[in-house]
């Protein structure tokens, strides 16, 4: 029976129990683990000793600490935290410490929240295994072998390996689901624009977005419900409140229309494609009606992404060169200063998708490329918002594999791509989407389901993710 | 025809004006730091302005309501607008892009009225984010060749600006000067910036080619670092001459970028077009289209204050001065003129007040304008002259105003009446008869002579128009 986050905060605010003392808990299961997973990049132990400190004090004092009282939260390490190294796990940002607090950083410390440390990702969150990184890989918690998908590989582990109640992770084209169904736990990409991305370090700014990796669907809804929201410090955060999901899990599936993708691109393996009719028919069970739908644009999907993503990355990655902060390499003159400084501060992935971005954006090649991406963009938005008029919410595989063995795609960077395939086209649509854990495939490893909904039908969503959580228990 | 007109042969000058502006906001165009000119660099910055990683820029209302304060007054059409990316390495750009607009302006075809009635066509005025400012050293003349180090000021980085870009409607180096004049004293006038080109606040390129009329436009080049109207002139006119000179040798034009040296007065090649950037423009995505609504275009409309040109014809109408003269466009580029109708409200005489204001308050006057009427008065009625006028001004302007009459009073200045003039101007007559029979004869030199004796007698109090009057009257 895993734990839920809203029994620990009202523990602590109840006085039965102490941040302190849950924190300490977390930090002996890091102690012993962390040297085996490397979920962390930085714990930051100190830090998290005195938040808990203070929650405690204001418990102590009679003051209501919020919602996530003494909650642990790790961060990917791509959110800014001020005063605390932020890496992106870039050897780019090498020494730099933000003078400032992401929004979702504010306000889980608002909430009661603790956070526990940083996360291991793919550097800039380009990747699908977490091996991308300038500080070694993160592993698998079911099977250490194996990596944990990505690119929140760090965050997705931190959780299933018990060394956070909550984390955060960005999903730009799957990298929350995809890890969190390799790690067998519950993760969230919402409605683009749902949470606040000002302090999140930017990746594609049009498709990133942050949500929450838990062990139980009602831990999302509650993280979902404290980081959600309208942010002045962010343009395109959704300028409305939005319902609570806490209340929304509460309802059945009776009734809902749950879509069946009949042209999606095949590929899932078929430990994961079983787990998917199981899915399907626990929903039926639950009371849901099955309909047949058509994405047909959906698998367009990933290629519009290796062009649009790219593009975005090119030009929000040029600014590390080397003037104002992170590494520099010297060099004759600025302009031999950005080249050197930038060769060696970027992998290769990351230097791969600048040069695929700055090429798509190129003059005489924009319209071929980004161009048409853009249109592609469009149609594939079009096909989901026609498929929901026929079903409330789609069921797909998150991943087409189980987690993989290190390596395993290591030289073959299509291959690599192709682990987002189910998950990229709600991105590019704006569209919410989750990974329900839904029983294990091949070698006993974690299966994810995925939900998806419409734009802000999160409370949907996470009925239906309930619902499958419910049939597994 | 000024000097600057004269192409020779019969080539046609043609030149489009892109003006950069600093809008006169209280913050950058996407953070809350101040936009403040000559504060200590590097002080007015945050996570925005550094381009820090995660830090996302957030539109100033404030700036668009100036920019789009720029549309109506350029008789733009104000239409929903996006922004983008333009991607470029500087060091101090410190995103390596820069946020503008790209094919969807704010404003766009508009035109501005030449004080001549020449119409020049405006393209568009679109918004856009200033660089910050990068100081090089050890070199010459501050360029970046040769320099040992640069220091990067990212005060400027973010301030807010509009472009405005005309078409290549203007034919002459005059009519260039003129329309950044205007454009300037419009952008005064509204309050979108105070334009100030020897601070940076207003930044003019200008796109030069040369044609014989009746054939298509010549290659251009584009003109930087033209820092004051003067140069304008000047750069344009030197470029123009460039051009013809290569063509007229069998060269040809090669499209450049070439930066004005005012001081050996010559354009030098910048950059061509085969080095010219590739900005990768793309739609930015941290921010979401602007689209004002009706009823703020119509706000901004209505709240327009009139615009230099009107107010030249109003205070020509009012002073009885051709909308063109020196002292209507002077006063109404200083923006006196409403001082000068408050003069005549206060029942003063306007065309002394134009004379007045337009010679004694370099900077915004400071005298009440009932003050300046009394003085008018006082002339007018005969009871000062010109110079004991000026004299009795100067003091009302060291003392903020004043009674003109006690002033005039204390100077000595007590009138002069008809009678006694006239008395001294039969004792000039009387005392040098040569020059009388020689005035009566036409020889216009010979009433200096007369009137200057006048002069004399009186003591500097007589009105020299009113001696010049008499004698005239005297000779029949």
């Amino acid at each position: 029976m895993t734990v839920r986050a809203a029994d620990v905060a009202a523990a602590v605010r109840a006085g039965t129990t102490t941040a302190t003392e849950l924190l300490e808990q977390h930090l002996a299961t890091i102690a012993q683990r962390e040297p085996e997973i490397h979920a962390f990049n930085l714990v930051m132990t100190d830090h998290a000793r005195e938040a808990a400190a203070a929650v405690d004090a204001k418990v102590a004092a009679g003051i209501d600490p919020g919602p996530l009282a003494g909650v642990t939260v790790a961060l990917k390490d791509n959110m800014c935290t001020r005063g605390v190294p932020t890496t992106c796990s870039s050897k780019i940002l090498d020494g730099w410490k933000p003078p400032y607090d992401a929004t979702i950083v504010t306000t889980l410390r608002d909430a009661g929240a603790v956070v526990i440390g940083k996360t291991n990702l793919d550097e800039f969150a380009m990747g699908s295994s977490t091996e991308n990184s300038a500080f070694g890989p993160t592993r698998n918690p079911h099977d250490t072998s194996r990596v944990p998908g990505g690119s929140s590989g760090g965050s997705a582990a931190s959780v299933a390996a018990g060394f956070a109640h909550l984390a955060l992770g960005s999903d730009t084209g799957g990298s929350i689901r995809q890890p969190a169904a390799l790690c067998g736990v519950v993760g969230v990409k919402p409605t683009y624009g749902y949470v606040s991305r000002y302090g999140l370090v930017a990746f594609a700014s049009s498709l990133d977005q942050i949500g929450p990796f838990t062990n139980s669907v009602a831990d999302a809804a509650l993280l979902l419900d404290v980081i959600g929201g309208h942010d002045e410090r962010d343009s395109t955060s959704i300028p409305q409140v939005h319902p609570s999901l806490t209340d929304a899990i509460t309802q059945g599936v009776e009734g809902l229309r749950v879509g069946r993708i009949t042209d999606l691109p095949e590929g899932a393996d078929p430990d994961v494609q079983e787990r998917l009719e199981a899915a399907f028919a626990a929903l039926r069970d639950a009371g849901a009606t099955i309909v047949d739908v058509q994405v047909p644009a959906f698998t367009f999907g990933l290629t519009a992404y290796y062009l649009i993503a790219p593009a975005e990355a090119s030009s929000n990655l040029a600014r590390y060169d080397g003037v104002r902060y992170g590494l520099r390499v010297e060099a004759a003159d600025t302009n031999a200063m950005y080249g050197v400084t930038r060769a060696a501060g970027f992998g290769d992935e990351v230097k791969r998708r600048i040069m695929l971005g700055t090429y798509a954006l190129s003059a005489g090649y924009y319209d071929a490329y980004y161009g048409k991406a853009l249109k592609v963009r469009r149609l594939i938005h079009d096909d989901f918002e026609r498929a929901y008029q026929h079903a409330d919410v789609l069921l797909t595989p998150t991943s087409p594999t189980v987690a993989f063995p290190f390596g395993d795609k290591g030289d073959n960077p299509f291959a690599m791509y192709l682990c987002d395939t189910y998950t990229i086209p709600t991105n590019l649509a704006g569209h919410p989407g989750m990974s329900v854990p839904f029983g294990t495939g091949a070698h006993a490893l974690p299966v994810g389901v995925q939900v998806l909904a419409g734009t802000l039908q999160e409370p949907v969503m996470f009925r239906v993710a309930a619902a499958l959580e419910r049939a597994m228990q | 025809m000024s000097a600057y007109d004269g192409l020779p042969g019969d080539w046609e000058l043609v030149v489009g004006l892109e003006v950069h502006v600093e809008l006169a906001t209280a913050t950058k165009l996407f953070s809350g730091s101040p936009n403040r000119f000559g504060d200590e660099p590097n002080t007015n910055i945050d996570p925005v302005t550094l381009g820090l990683p995660g830090a996302l820029p957030v539109l100033n209302e404030h700036a668009v309501e100036l920019a789009m304060r720029v549309g109506a007054a350029l008789n733009c059409t104000i239409q929903g607008c996006t922004f983008h990316r333009k991607n470029y390495f500087y060091p101090d750009m410190p995103k390596a892009y820069q946020i503008t607009q790209y094919d969807q302006p704010l404003n766009v075809d508009g035109y501005l009225d030449l004080p001549n009635g020449v119409r020049v066509g405006i393209e568009r005025a679109h918004m856009e984010e200033d660089a910050g400012k990068s100081t090089h050293v050890g070199g010459s003349g501050g360029r970046v060749h040769g320099a040992t180090s640069s220091l990067i000021d990212l005060n400027r980085a973010g301030v807010p600006l509009v472009e405005i870009v005309s078409r290549p409607d203007i034919r002459s180096a005059d009519d260039a000067r003129a329309y950044v004049s205007e454009l300037r004293s419009i952008l005064v006038a509204i309050g979108a910036s105070d334009a100030k080109m020897e601070e940076g606040s207003m930044r003019v390129d200008a796109n030069v080619s040369v044609h014989k009329p009746g054939t298509p436009f010549g290659t251009r080049c584009e003109i930087k670092n033209v820092n004051s109207v003067r140069s304008v002139g000047r750069a344009i006119e030197y470029e123009a001459r460039r051009q013809i000179d290569l063509i007229e040798s069998g060269d040809t034009v090669v499209q450049q970028t070439r930066h004005w040296d005012e001081g050996d007065g010559r354009t030098h090649t910048l950059r061509s077009k085969e080095d010219a950037d590739d900005y990768r423009y793309f739609l930015e995505p941290d921010l979401v289209p602007l689209v004002p609504s009706p009823e703020w275009i119509r706000r901004v409309h209505d709240a327009l204050p009139m615009l230099p040109a009107a107010r030249r014809t109003r205070l020509a109408a009012a002073t009885g001065q051709p909308a063109g003269s020196e002292a209507v466009t002077a006063v109404v580029e200083r923006g006196q003129d409403e001082y000068v109708l408050a003069v005549a409200a206060a029942g003063g005489d306007v065309a002394r007040a134009l004379v007045h204001v337009k010679e004694a308050f370099a900077e915004s006057p400071d005298v009440p304008a009932s003050d300046l009427a009394a003085l008018t008065l006082l002339e007018t009625g005969g009871k000062l002259t010109a110079t004991q006028a000026k004299a009795v001004l100067a003091e009302l302007v060291a003392n903020g105003g004043g009674d003109a009459a006690a002033i005039a009073a204390a100077k000595g200045f007590e009138a002069i009446d008809t009678g006694a003039l006239e008395g001294f101007v039969d004792e000039a007559i009387a005392a040098d008869p040569d020059a009388w029979a020689k005035f009566c004869a036409g020889d216009g030199k010979a009433m200096g002579a007369l009137v200057g004796l006048v002069m004399k007698a009186s003591r500097g109090k007589a009105d020299g128009k009113l001696v010049t009057a008499l004698l005239q009257q005297k000779r029949g």
